[in-house]
């Protein structure tokens, strides 16, 4: 059984975004990129699905040449080949569907598992958007993954509780944080990854036209709040509750 | 323009996130609405009252009963024929169907908008709400997720929707509802309350998290949330996560109670109105926030404070 992981290289977590000063987006220039920490969940949870009859795992990412260290850490993780479709350009969540829907044509995978969203555009659309364009079921916010060989039970993480569903395979999985606690690579596994195949196209090599149908006009920094006050103790607290009627 | 808003409901009524949407899609042109489900007779009316609304378009079959994406939204496309936009909210259910609808109908969704600038341009958050982007649309047709707190709720009467049936896509066939675990609680629901009280990891256990939240939130008539820390430590349950990747809430007074005030979780909570932190670290990040800040021992002042209020 096949599974095909995406993988997005963003800006990493811990790092407090800068918005540029003309307004035209983030500032990425020097700063530390990791993979999307949901994506490093579908990664893992792909791996443990290695007992359960899954034999190959393909990781793909779209992006910059740069994105081949984020798949160099996936293949360390344990995934077996990547492949990059190399574009400078920023991809759209339906650009990078398209593009996913071409390789699953070709690769003919089992399984689609995706992070349920990158943490820079916070978008939750491309897992979606590749089992609609695909016409297979999907899965999105999975805590628990359950596979046999015709058919994925997942549990799903839904406002108010869980919820669980049965889809027959081929299927699209997003996976939500809970899932899994991703494993780190070791060092002889970076070493071996680095031998791993890792193949490189274009978005013209698969015919998809990723020109993009939003357009930026412009990124602003939040309203900043005000400075707040600090109070002494419990009822001075009190005080100002009731003064503001949050209590009697 | 024509939009449409899917009505999130659970079989009975209609939920609160969908009239936020409305108020949405009342900015773009005539308002429509999309019921479906199995048995939604009393949902369909009680849509049709919401004031503002159009046409209630109801798709009554098994097939919708559990909001499958892979049956719902071959039914939206179907209804975009006569549509300009498409609505949902930005809730676990909305955007587990809107992006499918979208690459069915091959446009780009815009997700979780937070105010209409124009027909064709919305701002919406980035980078975990670090950022706003404002954002137009080269589509002809429009998918939208609105994030609820963003906008004020559509008053639930005083509307004259005529309520129509439209014909049912049937079942994909390709995916089958199992079950459901609902967290029952008897408190305000997370994303509607006015107040909300929220624990972080500083609590230490789920004993103390309910021994010391609960009767706070109980005296303040507040729904109670959780930081992802408190969540993953197991003190409380998955759906009371506010941040990123939880709920976004945006109450009247949120209280952060041993909650350090990660970006996470920040951008779950930063548009409360008023943001009253407690912590015993005086540096936390959650103070840059706070509109009253108490600094000291949880243990000592919740239990305090829930007596004197």
């Amino acid at each position: 059984m096949k599974v095909i992981v995406p993988v997005k290289r963003v800006l990493d977590y811990n790092v407090k975004p800068r918005v540029k000063a003309d307004g035209t987006g983030v500032d990425l220039a020097n700063v530390k990129m990791s993979m999307n920490p949901f994506d490093e969940i579908a990664v893992e949870e792909a791996i443990r699905l290695k007992d359960k009859g899954v034999t190959e795992i393909v990781v793909v990412s779209i992006g910059e040449q740069k994105s081949q260290e984020t798949l160099r850490t996936a293949l360390a993780m344990g995934a077996d080949r990547a492949i990059l479709i190399v574009s400078e350009e920023k991809v759209e969540p339906l650009g990078v569907a398209k593009l996913l829907k071409a390789i699953v044509d070709e690769e003919k995978p089992d399984l689609v598992i995706l992070g349920k969203q990158a943490i820079d555009d916070d978008n939750n659309q491309t897992g979606q958007m590749l089992a609609g364009l695909l016409g297979v079921g999907q899965a999105t916010f999975a805590s628990k993954v359950e596979l046999t060989s015709d058919s994925v039970t997942v549990t799903r993480e839904v406002d108010g509780g869980a919820e669980t569903e049965t889809l027959t395979l081929p299927a699209i999985i997003t996976v939500d944080l809970r899932l899994n606690e991703p494993r780190y690579a070791s060092l002889p596994n970076i070493m071996k990854a680095k031998s791993k195949p890792m193949a490189q196209k274009t978005a013209a090599d698969y015919g998809v036209d990723i020109a993009p149908r939003l357009t930026t006009l412009k990124v602003v920094e939040p309203a900043k709040r005000s400075a707040g006050v600090k109070v002494a103790d419990v009822d001075e607290l009190v005080t100002k509750l009731k003064a503001m009627g949050v209590a009697k | 323009m024509k939009t449409l808003v899917w009505v999130e409901h659970d079989g009975a009524t209609v939920k609160d996130a969908t009239l936020a949407v409305v108020t949405a899609a009342s900015q773009l042109g005539e308002v429509h609405l999309i019921v479906a489900g199995q048995g939604v007779d009393a949902v369909a009316a009680e849509a049709a009252k919401i004031a503002g609304v159009g046409k209630v378009h109801v798709a009554d079959d098994a097939a919708y009963a559990h909001a499958l994406a892979e049956n719902v939204a071959p039914l939206v496309v179907q209804l975009m024929a006569d549509h300009d936009a498409v609505l949902f909210p930005a809730t676990s259910g909305g955007k587990n169907i809107a992006p499918r609808v979208a690459a069915l109908l091959d446009v780009m969704q815009i997700s979780d908008i937070l105010s209409v600038e124009s027909e064709d341009t919305f701002t919406r958050p980035i980078y975990a709400g670090n950022a706003i982007a404002t954002v137009q649309t080269k589509d002809a047709k429009k998918v939208i997720t609105v994030r609820g707190t963003a906008f004020e709720k559509a008053a639930t009467e005083g509307g004259s929707g005529t309520i129509e049936a439209v014909a049912t896509t049937g079942d994909s066939g390709v995916s089958t509802y199992v079950g459901s675990e609902i967290a029952t609680s008897e408190r305000p629901e997370l994303t509607s309350a006015k107040i909300i009280v929220s624990g972080g990891r500083a609590l230490g256990s789920g004993e103390q998290f309910h021994a010391l939240i609960d009767p706070l939130a109980d005296k303040l008539g507040a729904g109670v949330g959780a930081s992802r820390a408190a969540v993953d430590a197991g003190y409380a349950p998955n759906d009371y996560q506010v941040g990123q990747t939880g709920k976004i809430v945006a109450p009247e007074v949120y209280v952060a109670i041993g909650i350090s005030g990660a970006i996470q979780h920040l951008a779950g909570m930063k548009d409360s109105k008023t943001i009253i932190a407690i912590n015993k670290d005086e540096d936390a990040p959650i103070f840059q926030v706070a509109d009253l800040g108490l600094v000291g021992d949880l243990f000592k002042i919740v239990p305090e404070l829930t007596e004197k209020l």
